[in-house]
């Protein structure tokens, strides 16, 4: 990838100044290692499912396969179960992305108040930002398991009644279950960045805005939070690229089951894949859902990559 | 107490007013909170120390009635009493705590340096398409585990890296370089450029300038981004799951998974590897969160 320098770059200006020869290309060469795994890694072995995409490969009959032209993708838009799978994960990243936001806003401005420990709270609050995603898998699992989980449990003994609700299994109770798993996992991340702006922010205004009698809403609608946007965008965007992948929750938990009733795309496409051995079909799926979360990322990053080197330039 | 905490949001909210009830019951709601959050976690602690027979019943155990540490024993390899079931006397721990260190540790630090690269690049450089090629980079992290492991998987294949941790490594490192370089250019960003100019007039090399002035400066980034990279490589699933097919090359995350047999799972072996996995990610995170937030809040993520 070549990498055209500006003329006035002010690297290079600098670099004149001190006598560095090597300023007009010292962002290739600093750039270029990085680029270089991202490309051999990322973008060279997803070119070749892009190809494979086209063909009818599958892992059982690797040695001998063709192409087929567009036929993967045809099957792919009649296939209601891919679609419906796209539907669900796009109504979880929504619901899980706003939840997690809103929940992570109130921790974040009850954290930066706290006066006592704040340290050891962030380090058990950060607790679910450190379990893999696989043992929460198994820990909501078990939570909710309706024999022997700990919902159904708490309920017994609260109410002393064997009745028996079975989470993973009944149609929206699954889908609530996962988003429960979801939210326990990622809202420490928001709180992390929130809190972050919410400690940023100057004093002076609320000092003001305290001299004039604003309530405390007031201060928080007026004052906290049009100076965190920042902040905000940029956990949302973090965390609706992380949803868009969603998979080892929803894996370990229900597996998309029973009956694609909680079938999320990327379980789709796995079990369709490894299990199913239709590799070329899961490869044209892929592409079509890492297409849109692109053309999504864009649109998200591109508010927050807009203000990035303004104030400099 | 309050002025030694320093932070300026609680000393203006505090300033010259006394304690008062409101501030109390405040504080009482973020630990009922924090509570709720600890709780699975707490779960899954106890039922690791507790004998077998009260894990799976109804009614419910709350308290374990003692303490039974059989599933660490068994997976430390110490010798166990007979008849104790366990699908953990067959996992081989040492090889997974072996592979997850190895892998996580080199390719954060990989991630660091690349990714770091590339930051410092995107914040003190001005050159064409730098926003298209700063977007570019941050495609790398919208790409899921699942999509890029069924080709991975075969490339792997081709080149003999399958089963291995160099495959794992170079995986991990591209994951992480996005938003290390996120990272990195907004904490090299929030540092005056004037004090690397100084030093370069002084007579430092850009290089000595960056390891000597800008990188001191930039640590809470480095732990922040650090921790980030660490916690991915140490948790993920889905890549590790396909690429890595015995314990030659099988990390914690996969293994957890071998805990579940065609009819019985082994909860307490299970969340007893699970605490395990957790010590240090706990460690780290203790060491390193205040430097997390106050960088994070220290002007690097501003616009």
């Amino acid at each position: 990838m070549a990498i055209g320098i500006s003329a006035r770059a002010a690297g290079e200006v600098r670099a004149g100044q001190t006598g560095m020869a090597e300023g007009r290309w010292l962002p290739v060469v600093l750039l270029m290692p990085g680029i270089a795994v991202l490309l051999a890694v990322i973008a060279f072995p997803m070119l070749y499912s892009l190809y494979l995409s086209f063909t009818n490969y599958n892992l059982t009959t690797a040695r001998s396969f063709h192409f087929v032209g567009l036929a993967q993708y045809l099957t792919l838009i009649k296939d209601p179960i891919f679609w419906q799978a796209f539907g669900r994960t796009v109504l979880f990243m929504t619901l899980a992305v706003n939840l997690e936001f809103l929940i992570g806003l109130g921790i974040a401005q009850l954290m930066a108040k706290a006066i006592r420990g704040r340290g050891a709270l962030r380090t058990i609050m950060m607790m679910p930002m450190m379990f893999a995603p696989v043992l929460i898998g198994f820990m909501f699992k078990w939570v909710f398991n309706s024999e022997v989980g700990l919902v159904n449990n708490i309920l017994y003994t609260l109410t002393g009644t064997a009745h028996i609700i079975p989470w993973l299994i009944e149609v929206p109770l699954g889908f609530i279950s996962l988003l429960i798993a979801e939210i326990w996992m990622s809202t420490p991340f928001m709180v992390v960045i929130l809190e972050a702006g919410i400690l940023s922010l100057p004093t002076e205004p609320f000092e003001a805005a305290e001299v004039d009698g604003a309530s405390g809403w007031q201060k928080f609608r007026m004052l906290t939070l049009p100076m965190i946007m920042p902040f905000v965008y940029t956990a949302m965007a973090i965390r609706s690229l992380d949803l868009a992948r969603v998979y080892d929750v929803v894996r370990i938990m229900t597996d998309g089951g029973p009956g694609n009733r909680t079938e999320m795309i990327w379980t789709y496409v796995y079990r369709l894949s490894f299990t199913g051995h239709n590799y070329a079909l899961g490869s044209a799926m892929s592409y079509v859902t890492v297409i849109i979360s692109f053309l999504f990322t864009w649109y998200l990053f591109r508010n927050v990559i807009r203000s990035r080197w303004e104030g400099r330039e | 107490m309050n002025l030694a905490l320093g932070r300026r949001h609680t000393s203006f909210d505090r300033a010259g007013r006394r304690r008062r009830w409101s501030d109390t019951a405040r504080d009482i709601v973020l630990y009922i909170i924090i509570l709720i959050f600890f709780l699975p976690v707490l779960w899954v602690i106890l039922t690791s120390i507790r004998p077998n027979v009260e894990i799976n019943t109804r009614p419910p155990v709350w308290i374990p009635s003692y303490l039974d540490f059989d599933s660490y024993k068994i997976l430390l390899g110490m010798p166990t009493p007979e008849g104790a079931f366990a699908l953990g006397t067959q996992i081989p721990f040492g090889n997974y705590a072996r592979n997850s260190t190895i892998v996580s540790l080199v390719s954060t630090l990989l991630s660091l340096i690349l990714g770091g690269l590339a930051g410092y690049t995107f914040a003190r450089f001005r050159f064409r398409a730098k926003n298209t090629i700063f977007l570019s980079m941050m495609l790398g992290r919208a790409v899921p585990g699942v999509a890029l492991s069924l080709p991975l998987f075969i490339l792997f294949a081709r080149l003999g890296l399958s089963d291995k941790l160099l495959g794992l490594i170079a995986a991990y490192t591209a994951l992480n370089i996005p938003f290390t370089a996120w990272l990195m250019d907004s904490f090299f960003r929030a540092i005056p450029e004037e004090l690397s100019e100084a030093a370069i007039i002084d007579g430092c090399s850009r290089w000595g300038a960056l390891l000597r002035v800008d990188l001191p400066l930039a640590l809470p980034g480095v732990a922040a981004s650090g921790i980030f990279a660490f916690l991915t490589c140490w948790n993920e699933f889905a890549l590790a799951s396909v690429i890595t097919r015995t314990p030659a090359s099988r990390t914690f995350p996969p293994g957890l998974y071998e805990f579940t047999g065609s009819f019985v799972t082994d909860w307490r072996g299970m969340t007893a590897m699970s605490v395990m996995m957790l010590i240090p990610s706990v460690i780290f995170v203790a060491l390193v969160q205040r430097q997390l937030v106050e960088g994070l809040a220290s002007g690097a993520m501003k616009g």
